[in-house]
């Protein structure tokens, strides 16, 4: 049923098909409507599941991971600080094989504090062992999550949902729900591979000293290769299904001919979209490749969807300060030992707004590309910080200084 | 395409009349997205929500920086340099308030525009009579089908009665059947001025 509602709500009624057991979660921006619709539906009893409200997300993740070892269908969602505080028990739940879905409603991550969208958070937990979907649109966002629970089940794998916090979340877009019973027909029930029997004990989360952590991880590394072949299908079924394509491993958009191949991942590459399609009307050959799948990352679709591009621009919506480019490291190993050139592009970070304008200036220009490029970047604010860093030892924080550069004196709340 | 921009404080509506706008267009088989510009949220601090329609879908995400139409939820924010930022001349304004331009201190900035594009409407007044409320945002999509038809009243009236119920839509729908009947009475006052002003100088 075509509806036309905002991303939260439309996730919220994605989940609720899915027939979570055990949901639980702890308030932080911009994931907060999401947990709040489901909450309303514990509580008007269309949806029978356990909602618990918990004291913080580190919490809502051992709820979460209690819940699934003890056979339940478990999800939470968070975003940021909230995702870091709960990270070690992140890792927790990929080790232990639990197969819970979160959704990462993305948002920078502080100091300085910044509410608004990036990919940081999602980043940052990249390698704890979770797959990450990220979603373009909310109609993605929506099916990405009835086809995490089969993917996350069918593994034993957690799987965290990526979607843009607020882009997403807060927008309204019209999304084509589906109906319980086709969910019910795509999401077989929930087997768990291990549970907590009280009648069959069993340990969970044993000691592995060096005679076998080795190949613990080794067995992560397997499940992750056979992951890729698990989502494409997932992807392929549902697109039979449903009658739409989504998620899966990449996403080409007039790659055929390209010289030039954007890669991004989640809702910028609607507006990459609209730019290519400018300078393709222009005479630039230029296409963008969506990745879908980040982990596993999948090296062979991107290898093979960037075909003959002889430049591939990295669009990245975080920052290693220390290296560069995330995705880019990723790319450049799917793409080794092929010669070609890749430049790194930092774009809306902490909700700075990606815009068509500027992807096509940067485009037409991309041959005068640097390997690293800051988007946007006001390079006045940043070089008056600078002398005002030379000029004095005690020269003070430097976001206060640059806020009061710009004639913004930092947010003062109430 | 065409794209609104709305412009209000926290607690006055702002994200919900661009929803409103939103579900108006879906209603009449059109695409549309709405969303708020991602601020803190504070009661009375400056506030814009976007939407955009259009007959194909919309793959953009950012910001609605040259809209084809200003949506002013409260006056008081007409100083802001930015708020008319990237309309284009040919572009639709519509203010909540009970005075003219001239009175706004924007007679020289209307000039340049499309007489019968800018035009205020009471929308807070018509509110506190049909809701009891003084939240104009209905009061000003009903005004806002009038003055563009970029939507219809219709369509403005079943996304009200969509979002809310009983006296809350039923308020909120004959305030916006209001603004709709003010706006459309004064735009063709103004257009038939424009005529008779053609005419004298033809003759």
């Amino acid at each position: 049923m075509l509806k036309q509602v905002e991303g939260s709500r439309a996730v919220a009624e994605a989940v609720a098909m899915c027939r979570p057991q055990v949901i639980c979660a702890y308030p932080i921006t911009p994931q907060t409507h999401i947990v709040e619709a489901l909450s309303a539906m514990v509580k008007d009893e269309t949806l029978d599941a356990e909602f618990l409200n918990v004291e913080s997300e580190f919490a809502a993740m051992s709820v979460a991971i209690g819940a699934s070892a003890a056979g339940a269908r478990a999800y939470t969602a968070t975003a940021s600080q909230g995702l870091l505080y709960m990270s070690e028990a992140v890792w927790n739940a990929a080790g232990l094989g639990l197969p819970i879905v979160m959704t990462v409603a993305n948002r920078a991550i502080g100091a300085p504090i910044n509410i608004w969208n990036d990919h940081s958070d999602a980043m940052s937990q990249r390698d704890a062992g979770w797959l990450q979907l990220y979603a373009e649109t909310n109609q993605e966002a929506l099916d990405l999550h009835i086809q995490a629970f089969r993917i996350a089940e069918e593994l034993s794998v957690p799987v965290m949902v990526c979607m843009d916090g607020f882009l997403l979340t807060h927008a309204s877009e019209r999304v084509d729900l589906p109906a319980p019973s086709q969910v019910d027909a795509f999401l077989p029930r929930y087997e768990p591979r291990q549970v907590l029997d009280p009648d069959e004990p069993v340990s969970i989360g044993a000691m592995v000293g060096p005679e076998a952590f080795t190949e613990v991880r080794y067995l992560a590394y397997a499940q992750m290769r056979q992951a890729l072949d698990v989502i494409g299908a997932a992807a392929a079924d549902f697109s039979t299904q449903f009658g739409r394509d989504s998620g899966g491993l990449v996403r080409p958009y007039r790659t055929g001919d390209a010289e030039i191949v954007v890669v991004a991942l989640g809702s910028v590459l609607g507006t990459v979209k609209d730019a290519v399609d400018e300078l393709r009307a222009d005479g630039t050959r230029v296409g963008v490749l969506g990745i879908n799948t980040y982990r596993p990352f999948p090296a062979d679709a991107v290898r093979e969807a960037l075909g003959g591009a002889r430049h591939v621009v990295v669009l990245e919506r975080a920052l290693a300060p220390g290296s560069g480019g995330i995705v880019t490291a990723d790319i450049r190993a799917a793409l080794d030992p092929q010669p070609r050139r890749i430049s790194t592009v930092i774009a809306g970070l902490g909700g700075r707004a990606v815009t068509r304008k500027s992807l096509r200036a940067l485009l037409a220009k991309a041959g005068e590309l640097e390997p690293l490029t800051f988007l946007d970047l006001d390079t006045g604010l940043v070089d008056r910080e600078l002398a005002r860093m030379r000029a004095a030892r005690r020269s003070g924080p430097s976001p206060e200084n640059m806020l009061r550069d710009l004639g913004i004196t930092a947010s003062r709340i109430g | 395409m065409f794209q609104v921009r709305f412009h209000g404080r926290g607690g006055q509506g702002v994200v919900t009349a661009a929803e409103l706008l939103a579900s108006a267009a879906f209603s009449e088989g059109r695409h549309a997205q709405a969303f708020p510009s991602f601020g803190s949220e504070r009661m009375g601090a400056p506030v814009m929500s976007f939407c955009r329609i259009d007959d194909q879908p919309i793959r953009t995400h950012e910001p609605v920086t040259e809209p084809d139409a200003l949506i002013i939820q409260d006056p008081t924010l007409l100083h802001q340099a930015e708020l008319f930022a990237g309309l284009g001349r040919d572009g639709y304004m519509l203010v909540n308030s009970t005075k003219g331009f001239a009175e706004l201190g924007l007679g020289d900035f209307a000039k340049d525009f499309h007489q019968d594009r800018l035009l205020v409407v009471p929308a807070s007044s018509l509110a506190l009579t049909h809701l009891g409320r003084p939240l104009p945002g209905a009061a000003l999509l009903g005004g806002f089908a009038a003055l563009t038809w970029a939507v219809s009243l219709d369509s403005v009236l079943a996304a009200i009665n969509d979002k809310f119920s009983g006296p809350v839509a039923d308020g909120n729908a004959e305030a916006a059947r209001a603004a709709f009947g003010f706006v459309r009475d004064e735009r063709e006052a103004l257009i038939r001025e424009a005529q008779i002003r053609e005419e004298l100088s033809d003759a």
